[in-house]
């Protein structure tokens, strides 16, 4: 008896650590609220008409998130008016890169011109809910009635050197298949991207 | 006229071989597939530490030395570390081989190019997001595999590192 309970309290500690935090695929996002780059807040319940968000963790020292500036904003070019709009949030602490500092942050979202709102988590508490560990990493949601979900997590495609030369679009497929009443064939995919800089 | 030119010739072709044939014997350019089958599943008794980095990579950067003094600090012990760098292929010679030899890097250094991640980032280890600095310290022998994503300081190594040697 004395075996078991030391064998269910080793596996409840294995449980502790092998747990993946954040949120997985399914799960319900719940509502966040943020300060965005035109110095006005952005919540999730802001988005009550849309299919689905399109969540970019990134940043803009990263030289994977420079890799994929291009494409976040391609995809919001095509998916927004389709009902799936980007929302890009910066987590990383400015006190370890002064890079990504909130003042920082608005000079590059000008000069590039974002279509969508990049948004400071500076508390880092909406990448953790989330889960994110990197920039970029992608979080697509999907709006059931009242409530958003996640449908997918990951890369954006399989190239970060050049889109040219990706032959699977993760992001795309994915809503694609939503779009289309789908499931999700492929929910999960692992790119190298830069640590998320925790304060 | 054909003896008085051949010797600069052989000279020549000796110095572009010697030259293609360090390049290539410092850092090779791998694939997953060979980087499994030649460092992942290498049998062998030996500690290996396995650092994923990139020239890119400022945290990868600054815990490279730690790495570095590895050798020195367990001389005698076996151990072997591998710098397993993710930059593209095409900053090879512009970034990888100035960096190592500014930094007068000693480990062996492995250039993986195989930027389709998916496929293979899970066969390193399930609990690596992606993100870099990452490493996976590898004993087969000794039922070693652990993983960890994220930088790592003096200290925390070598106490890593001694529970295994």
């Amino acid at each position: 008896m004395k075996s078991v309970f030391l064998s269910l309290f080793f596996l409840s500690f294995i449980g502790v650590f092998s747990a993946h935090a954040g949120y997985e695929v399914g799960d319900v996002v719940g509502e966040f609220d943020l300060l965005n780059v035109d110095g006005k807040n952005v919540s999730l319940s802001d988005y009550d008409q849309e299919k689905g968000l399109i969540v970019v963790f990134t940043c803009n020292h990263c030289p994977y998130a420079k890799l994929y500036e291009e494409r976040i904003i391609e995809l919001h070019k095509t998916y927004a008016s389709q009902g799936y709009p980007v929302v890009a949030i910066n987590p990383n602490d400015p006190e370890k890169v002064p890079e990504d500092s909130y003042g920082n942050m608005k000079k590059r979202a000008k000069s590039k011109d974002y279509p969508f709102p990049y948004l400071f988590d500076e508390a880092q508490d909406v990448a953790k809910n989330f889960g994110a560990t990197r920039t970029p990493h992608v979080f697509l949601l999907e709006r059931t009635t009242v409530q958003y979900k996640v449908a997918y997590i990951g890369a954006i495609d399989n190239n970060p050197q050049s889109a040219e030369s990706a032959d699977k679009f993760y992001v795309s497929d994915a809503i694609g298949e939503l779009a289309n009443n789908q499931p999700v064939k492929v929910t999960e995919t692992k790119a190298v991207g830069c640590t998320i800089k925790w304060k | 006229m054909w003896k008085k030119h051949i010797l600069p010739r052989v000279a020549i072709i000796g110095l572009l071989i010697m030259a293609f044939g360090a390049a290539e014997g410092a850092i090779p350019v791998m694939k997953f597939d060979e980087f499994q089958s030649k460092v992942l599943q290498r049998e062998s008794d030996t500690l290996y530490v396995i650092n994923f980095w990139a020239t890119w990579c400022k945290p990868c950067i600054e815990e490279l030395p730690y790495f570095e003094e590895l050798g020195p600090n367990y001389k005698g012990k076996k151990i072997k570390v591998i710098l397993v760098s993710l930059d593209f292929k095409t900053n090879l010679e512009d970034k990888v081989i100035p960096f190592v030899e500014k930094k007068e890097i000693k480990s062996d250094v492995i250039l993986l190019d195989d930027l389709d991640y998916n496929s293979w980032i899970n066969k390193v280890s399930a609990d690596w997001s992606g993100a870099i600095p990452a490493t996976l310290f590898l004993n087969p022998e000794k039922g070693i595999s652990t993983f960890r994503e994220g930088e790592f300081d003096r200290e925390s190594l070598n106490k890593q590192i001694s529970q295994y040697l």
